[in-house]
């Protein structure tokens, strides 16, 4: 295989070309990083190239053959036909409040358990990082129940219930990202130096303006990445879509798409087309927080 | 199912499908028979005090009234006028109709929203709200969605689903509907649409058949012949495999398409009894019987499409559109992907060759697709409106301009537009002496679409161990009719 | 030393998560226990729920042949993951943390699978291994009426196809965590080894992997979990039949249909739920472990 091929490479190519310019030393690490690399976006531009080209001319020539033309007519037709906008406008009414949401109440957990010694910390943490870890299949049915039972007011959902409503896909997804979260948040918090709010405290501020004015400002790398992490996955969630929503109209985008996938099955162009909008957005919420996003992914102190 | 359930839809279902099914015959959309001399010996006058939930509200009644009288002018003078605005209700239906429909794929879809359309424009008080769930979604979310928050009125097919449904309390007795739209329907479409406390839950829109579908260009240019014996049968695609061409394409990824081929080897050779007795669970799948289905079946696999379990019934037809395999065992739904008018008019199709002379080529497969009104409706009078105005040769006919391959269940619904595909099918359902619904239909649905389907997947890829394959299957089929 | 102020904006603080997490996420668990223990058609209420003993686990065990392909196929997952994609996302964590040139772009390139939506990798993918127009069989000249190979299709080869797709996103997944992990190690570490003339080879293995101890723990538990958690592209694919069963896809069938078998597909889920809890009990373990030694 490559991969073990350019690993000895590595091994044995490393030492000797120590001392030599840094960017010689990893000549070897730069052909293994390509070949992957290569190989990891091949897939993505194909299907690229894909919906770049008529269906009548893929069905004439084949879809392995040199482009006659390239169009974007692929991409304005599943947008005008899927009725993209509405659905992409469906995705951002559940993933920025369950972003914002799952944030803001796994930060005051995360905050508790990194600033407090309280008896019951290990259980919570417990609580919290293992629902993060359940396959939500187990969950379902009684789920199920539950958003057919409790009522809500209208304001929240239009039909009294948290079944088919927005805010149903809200709750859930946050319930269910909250784990991960509060894991990340609580371990990066305790990276950051007590002396601060030490000081703060000497003044007499409250949890509150602790929590609020001096923890959360110095978390803003954890929280960017956090919601890079979070759009992706409630963006392009399905389960919970496809269970708990019942009006075609009210899906989030991604699990809309089936029904143009259901329209349009045989014309592969036009469904790369619109699968490649689909993924628009998490890129573009990546691209925007790629900075911080590294660096505030702090799974557990390891420093010495 | 239980023990103590059998006796309800498990134990009626294939009585009293067959003698709705020979009935069926007449329902193929030729107009042989008057519907005043249905109405006559029609069961609908038995359901004449009407649950309360079919009688209107009285803030709508004055609104039901006109429109029913009207649907009911236009149903019995609609044998040949097209969907005109008389027929559809003559505008007093008011207020917001939801309709959950499970027509995603651009063709019905399409036919569908052509058919409300002649409603609305007939009555401009009253707005359609049609919520499009892709199929799959649809019927696996079935449960869920009418228990939850379902729309007024749904798309849904007969047979055992149907009847499943109405036993369980999920959906609205529509007999008040049936009073109006009575005399547009045969008998077969009449029991069809009946639950099995013998009211009304169902509106037919059309049924389809399943038969052998070719392209006749490909078949004159090579001089076949149509095959009415299994002998027949097997050499033509012996020929074909010989002219390079793919005999019989198949696509069974999802798992339901090749239950057809099952189905119609089964009615031809241990007959429509047994193949009913089988759905219900009175004959075993390890019956020998039923292994001597898959045997016949294992003659001719060579002959069908290579890998099937990975590719879609969409992706098959297109290779009988293509000209790349002769022929292709579907529903007449196949004829959607022809969509260009000279392909189009270049597909036929026959019935499936006899294999047991006693059982000849009686009987088919052919679904009924309707409509169905949720238990929690919430426009009835609207809802009502609407499906008086669906059953009406009119409106049908409106549904099968726009979608070519299906025959309205109106028997008294206009021929004179139909292709010949819709000629033929409405003829072969008429000359079919029984008709079943399709397997995941006639039996318990779950059963059949995961495991009937996982069955018939792997003996594709190992039909040497078909025998055990039965006998576990059996093995499920205890604990699901049992359960 | 707290204000009442405090204490009640600090219990609120734990309170209202603590309930969501609970009432959404435990007590439906827990009600998958009590159901797997019933028969229910999923119609109708409490009554309608049957109490059936351990009826449903025993046919689970003799009478469900779907069962055993599904656990080999979660095994042959988590081994594939351990043994390759996991590994892969790893050692590209540890090639860019180097400070190379062009790292970020890499970076993104790899990490880009993990950000896509199922949608749109069940249609790259459809257009990879597509019998007749897929990339893999046309270059190879496979792609025919009779000679192509069946990558989706044929039960002895599509869970391997299926796991490639996987590994696609496992790798940018871990690599990105374990970056994240790298980045947190003490770069005087790493200078005093070199120092000491360690190869990076060293450097790793040797001074900064013990290190990272809780790192590779969560990256095994995430690599577990992963694996028992994979759905969505086996979903996609072909419903999760033909050689693709997994636990979590024999649970969704089970339970979505007009006519469920809420109690079957309920101890098949607590069957799952029993295998994830081994490595979030190891996980947990741990955990306590690390909260001891501060």
């Amino acid at each position: 295989m490559t991969a073990a091929a350019s690993v000895d490479n590595l091994i044995t190519a490393a030492p000797i070309a120590r001392r030599r310019t840094s960017e010689r030393k990893h000549v070897g690490s730069h052909i293994f990083l390509l070949i992957i690399t290569v190989l990891w976006t091949a897939p993505l531009l194909w299907a690229m190239y894909t919906s770049l080209r008529p269906y009548g001319e893929t069905a004439k020539y084949g879809y392995l053959s040199l482009p006659h033309h390239l169009t974007f007519s692929n991409f304005t037709n599943a947008w005008s036909q899927a009725d993209i906008l509405h659905y992409f406008w469906n995705s951002v009414i559940i993933t920025l409040p369950a972003v914002v949401i799952t944030l803001g109440l796994a930060s005051c957990v995360a905050y508790v358990l990194a600033r407090f010694s309280f008896w019951f910390n290990i259980p919570l943490l417990i609580i919290f990082v293992s629902a993060n870890l359940l396959p939500p299949q187990v969950i379902i049915t009684p789920l199920y129940r539950i958003y057919l039972t409790i009522h809500v007011p209208h304001f929240i959902s239009n039909n009294g219930l948290l079944y088919n409503s927005y805010a149903g896909l809200i709750i859930v997804n946050t319930a269910f990202q909250l784990g991960f979260c509060v894991f990340v948040l609580s371990n990066y918090m305790k990276t950051i130096p007590n002396e601060i709010t030490e000081a703060a405290l000497v003044d007499g501020a409250s949890v509150w303006t602790r929590y609020w004015k001096l923890t959360l400002p110095l978390c803003r790398p954890a929280l960017a990445a956090l919601a890079t992490l979070l759009t992706t996955w409630i963006y392009n969630d399905f389960f919970w879509a496809i269970t708990l929503i019942s009006s075609g109209n009210k899906r989030p985008i991604t699990s809309a798409l089936a029904n143009l996938q259901g329209q349009y099955f045989t014309n592969q162009n036009l469904l790369a087309a619109g699968a490649l909008i689909t993924a628009v957005p998490t890129l573009l919420v990546y691209v925007i927080l790629q900075k911080q996003f590294i660096a505030g992914l702090s799974l557990g102190s390891s420093k010495g | 199912m239980s023990d103590s359930e059998s006796g309800t839809p498990g134990a009626q279902s294939p009585l009293s499908r067959r003698s709705v099914l020979k009935g069926l015959a007449g329902a193929a959309g030729l107009a042989v028979v008057p519907g005043a001399l249905l109405e006559a010996c029609s069961s609908s006058k038995k359901t004449a005090s009407p649950p309360s939930s079919a009688a209107p509200a009285a803030t709508t009644s004055a609104a039901a009234a006109p429109t029913s009288s009207a649907a009911a002018a236009a149903s019995s003078s609609a044998a040949v006028a097209p969907a005109s605005s008389a027929a559809a209700g003559g505008g007093a239906a008011t207020g917001t109709i939801t309709f959950g429909s499970n027509y995603s794929d651009a063709v019905p879809k399409a036919a569908f929203a052509a058919m409300i359309g002649g409603f609305t424009s007939a009555n401009p008080n009253a707005k359609v709200t049609i919520n499009t769930v892709d199929h799959n979604t649809f019927q696996n979310n079935i449960n869920n969605y009418l228990q939850g928050t379902p729309d007024d009125l749904f798309t849904w097919f007969a047979g055992f689903r149907m009847r499943f449904f109405a036993s369980q309390g999920l959906a609205t007795p529509i007999d008040d509907v049936w009073d109006k739209i009575g005399d547009n329907f045969s008998d077969a479409f009449k029991s069809a649409a009946k639950g099995d406390d013998g009211h009304y839950y169902f509106v037919p829109l059309y049924n389809y058949p399943w038969a052998v579908f070719y392209r006749k260009s490909v078949w004159a240019a090579k001089g076949y012949q149509v095959p009415t014996t299994w002998d027949a049968f097997v050499a033509l695609q012996k020929q074909m495999q010989k002219d390079g061409l793919v005999p019989m394409a198949m696509g069974q990824k999802d798992g339901w398409p090749a239950l057809g081929t099952f189905d119609i080897i089964n009615m031809r050779l241990n007959g429509f009894q047994f193949h009913m007795d089988l759905m219900a669970h009175k004959v075993t799948w390890d019956d020998p019987k039923v292994l001597a289905v898959f045997k016949q079946w294992t003659e001719i696999l060579p002959y069908q499409q290579a890998g099937a379990n990975g590719r879609i019934w969409q992706d098959a037809a297109k290779t009988l559109l293509n000209k790349q395999a002769g022929m292709y065992l579907l529903g007449s739904f196949v004829a959607q992907q022809f969509t260009a008018a000279p392909d189009l008019a270049d597909l036929a199709f026959f019935p499936y060759p006899a294999i047991d002379p006693a059982n000849a080529q009686d009987a088919i497969d052919a679904p009924i697709d309707g409509f169905m009104m949720s238990k929690k409706v919430k426009n009835q009078a609207g809802a009502t409106a609407l499906l008086e105005y669906i059953g009406t040769a009119g409106a049908e006919a409106l549904y099968g301009k726009t979608d070519p391959s299906d025959v309205a269940a109106a028997t008294n619904a206009d021929t004179s537009n139909y292709n010949p595909i819709q000629l033929a099918s409405a003829a072969l359902i008429k000359n079919s002496k029984d008709i079943a619904q399709f397997l995941d239909r006639d039996t318990n649905p779950d059963f059949a679409d995961n495991t009937v389907a996982a069955m018939i997947q792997s003996f594709f890829n190992d039909p040497g161990a078909v025998a055990s394959q039965l006998k576990a299957l059996e093995g499920q089929a205890k604990t699901v009719f049992t359960s | 030393m707290l204000s009442v102020g405090d204490k009640v904006v600090l219990s609120l603080m734990v309170f209202i998560p603590l309930a969501i997490v609970l009432f959404f996420v435990w007590f439906p668990a827990i009600a998958t226990v009590f159901l797997s223990f019933t028969t229910w058609s999923g119609i109708g209420g409490l009554k309608a729920i049957h109490a059936d003993g351990i009826q449903n686990y025993h046919q689970i065990a003799t009478n469900y042949p779907p069962f055993v392909p599904a656990l080999e196929h979660n095994v042959l997952w988590l081994v594939v993951f351990i043994v390759f994609a996991t590994p892969l996302g790893i050692l590209i964590a540890v090639l860019l943390d180097q400070k190379i040139r062009g790292s970020r772009i890499y970076q993104s390139l790899i990490f880009l699978p993990v950000m896509l939506s199922l949608a749109l990798i069940g249609i790259i993918w459809e257009l990879m291994y597509s019998n007749n127009y897929g990339l893999i069989n046309s270059l190879i000249g496979r792609n025919g009426q009779t000679n192509f190979i069946d990558w989706l299709g044929n039960p002895k080869l599509n869970i391997w196809a299926v796991l490639v797709e996987a590994s696609w996103r496992q790798v940018g997944y871990v690599m990105v965590l374990y970056l994240a992990g790298l980045k947190a190690v003490d770069p005087t570490l790493r200078e005093a080894a070199t120092v000491d003339g360690a190869t990076p080879w060293q450097t790793f293995w040797r001074v900064v992997f013990p290190v990272l101890r809780p790192i590779n723990v969560i990256i095994v538990v995430i690599t577990v979990i992963e694996s028992l958690r994979a759905f969505d592209l086996v979903y996609i694919t072909n419903g999760g039949t033909n050689g693709l069963e997994l636990l979590s896809v024999l649970v969704t069938r089970n339970i979505l249909g007009q006519q469920s078998r809420i109690g079957f597909g309920s101890s098949l889920g607590v069957v799952l739920l029993v295998i994830a809890l081994v490595p979030i009990i190891t996980f947990l373990v741990q955990q306590l472990r690390e909260e001891k030694r501060r």
